[in-house]
């Protein structure tokens, strides 16, 4: 089975690809979808609609959403295994893109939207710098020198990183994105596992605890006049 | 010295699924042509099928060969090799840098270390405009016609592609003719999408769009002067009033001037 793994921002256009890449795989393509989403979505329901493909979504709630993925990868592959199917499409919504949801025998796709602004790349580094391309959305909404500026500003993240530009809603350009699929080895027997080292440690924050102040917290915390964080343990 | 380069335009289908009005166009170095139509004709699609040199991969199927080959994959992905500059209808703008930040990281995508380019362009944008831009301003703080003179300055001087595909560059507000005048200089083949008569019949050639597809290309040669001749005064008259209305000026009666304009003198349309 090929483990297509989409990630970005909110608004970025992750379902529009994930159609695209739908609308142009190879006859013999049997591809699942997975959704993971903190408390509303509705991308399941149309692709199953769309395209009649087995699908799936789960909610994380309190959780971080690239968190929740990596807790229920393992199962959404026997899902689709045992569904027969060959490829499985997760999309992630991420949420400070620092815990990026990519795992070996991936292709990591990272979407984002070329009036995103010239920082964003920056800011989003990690979801970046561990994805196979980056696919930039929305690029009939900016000027050429624009898109040259912004690919540029990819580039300074990771110089070599493959970069494919597209309008999502019309496909344009995407055959790019279609053959890095097309070559994407199928997983092999050893383990699934993350690429990169996740922040450190779920906090208490992270499960629901209200109160402010460091005091009242435990795991990575830290004072306002301290330059790095500390550990406390429960 | 801009590089030379032949586009060839193999026909698609229109939206009925019906083939071109055309079976291919050769697109050579000097050639100016304007893409008319209604809006929604496909006009947008046709100079994006350029921009992203399509190989029967987008809605209309057309295929874009450069020099008489498929283009290498470096053309389409790699500023530094892309022999095409859009200056499209949406400049939005990376809104968060000034004015040499964003014209300094295109020098380094397009032209690196060639940093003399930066005042060229900026000179050649504050010719377009009538309020000047400078480099300290914010990209976001630019008005649409200032952002179109200075999209129009970069791709001549830091893209400086052989092919330069506009998008309705009338639209914008800024001194046409002088970006008429620096886009037919050099070898570059320059591609309009207008409604503005004037440009569309100065043109060599004109690309009709229909229900998404071309349904004619037309070559006047020199059929048309009379009606370029007539557009033109007629374009004198209103480039002259448009000034004086920018100056402040009130009009109760039509200028004397303007009534004596050599315009309505037997021409036959």
């Amino acid at each position: 089975m090929k483990l297509i793994i989409v990630a970005g921002p909110p608004s970025g256009g992750k379902t529009a690809v994930i159609r695209q890449i739908i609308k142009s795989l190879p006859e013999d393509a049997l591809p699942a979808f997975l959704k993971v989403d903190v408390v509303h979505a509705t991308e399941d329901e149309e692709l199953a609609e769309e395209f009649g493909i087995p699908t799936k979504k789960v909610y994380s709630g309190d959780l971080c959403p690239d968190h929740m993925g990596i807790l229920v990868l393992a199962d959404a592959l026997s899902w689709a295994d045992e569904l027969s199917r060959n490829m499985l499409i997760v999309e992630s919504a991420g949420l400070c893109l620092r815990c990026t949801p990519y795992t070996t025998y991936s292709l990591g796709i990272t979407v984002i939207s070329a009036i995103s602004g010239t920082n964003s790349p920056l800011k989003m580094a990690p979801l970046i710098a561990l994805a196979d391309v980056v696919v930039v959305t929305k690029t009939d909404l900016v000027s050429q020198a624009e898109k040259e500026v912004f690919r540029e500003s990819i580039r300074k993240v990771v110089n070599d990183i493959d970069i494919v530009e597209t309008n999502a809603i019309q496909g344009t350009g995407l055959r790019y994105l279609m053959r890095r699929i097309a070559s994407q080895a199928d997983i092999e027997a050893e383990p699934v596992t993350l690429r990169g080292a996740p922040p450190l440690g779920v906090c208490t924050i992270c499960i629901g605890k209200k109160e402010i102040g460091w005091q009242k917290h435990f795991g990575m915390i830290r004072p306002l006049d301290m330059p790095e964080s500390m550990y406390r343990g429960d | 010295m801009t590089r030379q380069v032949t586009l060839t335009i193999l026909a698609g289908k229109n939206r009925s699924g019906e083939k071109e009005g055309f079976k291919s166009m050769e697109i050579r170095p000097g050639d100016t042509i304007s893409i008319v139509g209604p809006t929604g004709s496909g006009k947008s699609a046709f100079i994006n099928d350029i921009e992203t040199l399509a190989q029967g991969d987008t809605v209309t199927g057309r295929t874009v060969l450069v020099n008489g080959d498929v283009p290498p994959e470096s053309f389409i992905r790699d500023p530094a090799f892309k022999p095409i500059a859009l200056i499209t209808q949406n400049t939005r703008c990376l809104a968060d840098l000034s004015v040499e930040a964003f014209l300094t990281m295109h020098i380094q995508a397009r032209r690196s270390g060639r940093e003399e380019l930066l005042s060229e362009t900026i000179d050649l944008a504050n010719t377009f405009t009538g309020e000047k831009i400078t480099l300290k301003s914010k990209m976001s703080s630019l008005s649409g016609g200032q952002t179109r003179a200075l999209m129009i300055a970069d791709a001549l001087v830091i893209s400086d592609t052989p092919i330069l595909l506009l998008d309705e560059i009338e639209n914008a507000g800024i001194f046409k003719d002088k970006v008429i005048q620096s886009l037919q200089g050099g070898n570059k083949a320059v591609i309009i999408v207008t409604h503005d008569p004037y440009l569309a019949v100065t043109t060599g050639r004109r690309i009709v769009m229909k229900s998404g597809g071309v349904s004619s290309v037309i070559e006047p040669g020199n059929n048309e002067r009379h009606l370029i001749e007539y557009l033109a005064g007629i374009d004198d008259k209103l480039h002259h009033i448009r000034e004086k209305l920018r100056l402040g000026n009130v009009f109760y009666s039509v200028p004397h001037e303007l009534t004596t304009l050599p315009i309505d003198q037997g021409c036959e349309l």
